[in-house]
């Protein structure tokens, strides 16, 4: 489901979006994507408001469009199940365009449709705009227990390692005509995954190596300032707190 | 260069280490080093010298036998403290250098010991002047050349201003000037050093004592000059000094 | 698999997330015990690795692919504490860096994801090598099928959580039956996978594998002149202390019987029309998320309530009896081995 990973995820950049402290950023899409979460599916003016608020931190921060709809591709497999969901659906039902379809079941539809695709695109410009680097040692100082911090630094890590040989691998296979069709095929890529996981570990087991012997003690030395400031939390509140508040007026406003 | 009554550098006795999968690399090496001393450890591919070095400074422990910096016996208990006396420069520079630019990479080190602000920069700065590589503080290692790389490698553990040096196939790869250049930051710095390498005449110019260790146990021990000038004992560790190279001892 | 924001509605995800930072906080503190710093960037690599492996979808029906979950397999490899927060990580990596599962949805995503797939995979694999340990055959055995049987647990409690509280009105029997035939599929990719995985390492590093620890090794010493002289053996890292394997044990056998219930209140609905529904639901229903102009669909949802309870019941007693039968075969298989071999 996650074949649309593409490994360039951030945009280096100097907007305000990219100079706030990766705490606040992290905190700020959290707390929109539960106030999306929380507005009412038949409030469409909302949804409308809530993309509004997107659209002008992707003016802020420099993300292109073209960008971000890219990177969209993530949520393919849901868009499928939720163009799905009307036609298999219960309840009442209605023609469209000589199709019996579901009412809740188009509800449904487009309140995930809608919500899920807010979500990805906070997630895609916190993404955007923050070293990944720099977004663990946010998570760090937001009290994540070290522990998922240092494992996902070192996921981090390895992840080049790991694409890299993958990518070499798939050239081998691919270059002896090997294509994957069914479920036949799963030895021939599981034989592969257990020679990556192997080469993978060895080239990061050596640079950990290294790390040790340079006094590494499993947390990476904070060497640059990460305080946020009040303005920071201040600047950083604003798209959640329009957002609860577009939220809050859509439940009142019937 | 002796400390009289200070324990040694290094005590190395009986350490026999097997790797996971089941290759035993060392079979019970034996050997001392003193304070200041340089010295040269050699031998074959394959005979353990990169197992051995990276037993001291507690990257590999002990299957069997102890290892003791300075008196300090190498445990999990003592390890910041080991790592803290012991520099290590690994074989392939590329598994050391692992942040994204070089200042970064340079700084790791002495700010896992804690050094902050000024001084970390100062160590940084200082340590890369050292290895001629200041000008490219900035830039991320992994575009750098080989040797460029291997330099830096150094000074990384330059910044840390270890009690004990220990270089892996420092020489390999280096230009001619490089390896000058290496040579006399090395005879420069007031510390202890071990020096693994298969550049024979690179060994008799910086070091006046060297091991040859062999299939895992250390074959000998004695003053360089006149290990090198034994060609049986070179040909009987697939050992070979350089085509038209003499011992200038045998010379003299 | 990964759920995005909206799929389910607040209580649920609320409920989900308290589950998950429980989970978390409960694998945190046991975690200590399975890591040390050799240890730390080994979990590093395996989340990374099950991501990377996520992206390797294989297919399982005509149009149907899936991708690997990991818990099982992360379990194994560095033991189950620290594979829910492996499998968490690649999860919040992915929330956050990737855009892939909704923020709000996390909760949901690391209850399913991370730790059932963990508890049940490990609990299963537990359960084989302690009753016939010792070999690494047996080891790769119950890595096959404690991966086969994580991934319909973990589709099992995503029908159990979409009952609850999901927000699209299908039938729960409809959801039952796609999530549960499939991922019964799917779980023998997963499980070829991790079996594999495991055995490459095994064979390599069996050090690396947490599961198959207390292998102890030799040690030679040696003079100059190739005198040989046998050590003792070293001190090996010894086997995972007992008591520890228990709450997991335990936890896992509570989510079980928990299915069990369920799914058996839905299969009591009623006896009749068994052979179509499997067929029609319980194998093939995924299918139609990516076919959509197929014509049986139209019809696929106004199905009465007797029907959706069966289908329900269907495929979780599928899921379960093929789960089982492969699993026993498996374990019957390795066990005659061994017995045989131990005759000759
Ligand atoms: N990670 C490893 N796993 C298993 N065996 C290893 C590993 N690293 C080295 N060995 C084996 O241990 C022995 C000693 O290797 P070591 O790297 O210490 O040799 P070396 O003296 O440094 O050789 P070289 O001059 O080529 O660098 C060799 O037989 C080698 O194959
Ligand atoms: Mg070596």
């Amino acid at each position: 489901m996650s074949a649309g990973h593409h490994h360039r995820l951030y945009l280096p950049g100097d907007t305000p979006v990219h100079l706030l402290p990766p705490q606040c950023k992290l905190v700020a899409v959290a707390a929109f994507a539960v106030a999306v979460v929380a507005t009412p599916r038949e409030r469409l003016w909302a949804f409308a408001v809530h993309a509004l608020l997107l659209t002008v931190v992707a003016a802020v921060a420099r993300v292109p469009a073209g960008f971000i709809l890219r990177r969209m591709v993530i949520e393919v497999p849901f868009v499928l199940f939720a163009v799905a969901i009307p036609i298999i659906g219960t309840g009442a039902r209605t023609e469209v365009l000589g199709m019996s379809l579901s009412v809740p079941g188009m509800w449904a539809a487009w309140n995930i449709l809608a919500k899920a695709s807010l979500g990805v695109v906070a997630s895609i410009l916190l993404a955007a705009t923050t070293e990944p680097r720099a977004m663990l040692l946010g998570a760090e100082r937001l009290r994540l227990p070290p522990l998922l911090v240092q494992i996902a630094s070192f996921m981090l890590r390895y992840m080049d390692v790991i694409l890299d040989q993958m990518r070499r691998m798939r050239v081998a296979r691919e270059s002896r005509a090997f294509v994957a069709r069914d479920l036949r095929q799963a030895p021939v890529l599981a034989r592969s995954a257990g020679a990556l996981f192997i080469r993978s570990y060895e080239r990061g087991e050596r640079v950990h190596l290294a790390m040790l012997s340079r006094g590494y003690t499993g947390e990476m030395p904070i060497t640059r300032d990460l305080s946020a400031s009040g303005r920071d939390w201040g600047m950083a509140a604003v798209l959640p707190c329009l957002a609860a508040a577009t939220a809050v007026l859509s439940w009142s406003l019937t | 260069m002796t400390g009289t009554g200070a324990p040694p550098s290094l005590r190395v006795s009986r350490l026999a280490y097997a790797y996971p999968d089941g290759t035993q690399a060392l079979f019970g090496v034996d050997l001392t080093i003193r304070r200041g001393e340089r010295v040269a450890l050699l031998g074959p591919n394959g005979a353990g010298k990169t197992t051995l070095v990276m037993h001291l400074n507690g990257i590999l422990t002990a299957g069997h036998g102890t290892v003791e910096v300075a008196g300090l016996p190498v445990r999990k208990d003592t390890l910041l403290e080991i790592r803290r006396r012991v520099g290590l420069v690994f074989q392939d520079p590329d598994d050391q250098l692992f942040m994204p630019t070089v200042r970064d990479d340079v700084a790791f080190g002495p700010a896992n010991l804690g050094v902050r602000g000024d001084e970390l920069d100062r160590r940084v700065r200082d340590a890369l002047t050292r290895v001629g590589m200041l000008d490219v503080i900035d830039r991320p290692p992994h575009h750098l050349s080989f040797g460029q790389r291997r330099r830096v490698a150094v000074a990384t553990v330059l910044a840390m201003e270890p009690e004990i040096l220990v270089l892996d196939e420092p020489s390999s790869n280096l230009d001619p000037a490089s390896r000058r250049e290496l040579a006399d930051i090395l005879k420069n710095l007031d510390v202890t050093v071990l020096m693994v390498t298969h550049d024979l005449p690179y060994a008799l110019e910086l070091c006046e004592r060297s091991l040859i260790l062999s299939d895992g146990v250390i074959a000998a021990d004695g003053p360089t000059r006149s290990l090198l000038a034994d060609a049986d004992l070179l040909a009987a560790h697939r050992l070979e000094l350089p085509y038209g190279f003499a011992v200038p001892a045998l010379q003299q | 698999m990964h759920v995005p924001d909206g799929f389910f509605d607040l209580p649920v995800s609320v409920g989900a997330g308290a589950v998950a930072v429980a989970g978390l906080a409960v694998c945190l503190r046991g975690a200590r015990r399975e890591l040390d710093d050799r240890t730390a960037p080994m979990a590093g690599l395996v989340a990374a690795f099950i991501f990377a492996v996520q992206m390797l979808n294989f297919p399982v029906a005509a149009g149907t692919s899936g991708h690997l979950l990991g818990g099982a397999l992360a379990a194994i490899l560095v033991g189950p504490y620290t594979a829910v927060l492996c499998v968490s990580v690649v999860l919040l990596v992915q929330g956050f860096f990737f855009a892939d599962g909704g923020l709000t949805a996390l909760g949901v995503n690391i209850t399913l994801m991370a730790m059932v797939t963990a508890i049940v995979g490990w609990g299963v694999f537990r359960l084989i090598t302690r009753s016939a340990p010792g070999s690494r055959a047996v080891i790769v055995a119950a890595s096959f099928v404690a991966a086969l049987v994580s991934v319909p647990a973990s589709a099992l409690v995503f029908t159990l959580l979409f009952w609850i509280g999901g927000t699209a009105p299908i039938d729960v029997a409809s959801v039952a039956a796609a999530m549960g035939g499939v991922h019964v599929l799917i779980g023998i990719g997963e499980g070829l996978i991790t079996s594999l995985t495991v055995s490459s390492v095994l064979a390599v590093r069996p050090d690396l594998v947490y599961g198959a620890r207390g292998l102890a090794k030799r040690l030679v010493l040696r003079t100059a002149e190739g005198f040989e002289a046998p050590l003792v053996a070293a001190p090996a890292t010894g086997e995972a202390p007992v008591g520890r394997i228990r709450p997991l044990l335990i936890g896992g056998g509570l989510v079980a019987i928990l299915l069990a219930g369920v799914v058996s209140f839905y299969a009591s609905g009623s006896p009749d029309g068994l052979e179509r529904v499997a067929a029609d639901k319980g194998l093939n229903a995924h299918e139609e998320e990516h076919g959509l102009s197929d014509a049986p669909l139209a019809d696929y949802g106004v199905k009465g309530i007797e029907d959706e309870r069966l289908s329900v019941g269907l495929a979780g007693v599928a899921g379960v009896g093929i789960t089982v039968l492969a699993g026993g075969a498996v374990f019957y298989t390795v066990r005659r081995r061994r017995r045989h071999r131990a005759a000759v």
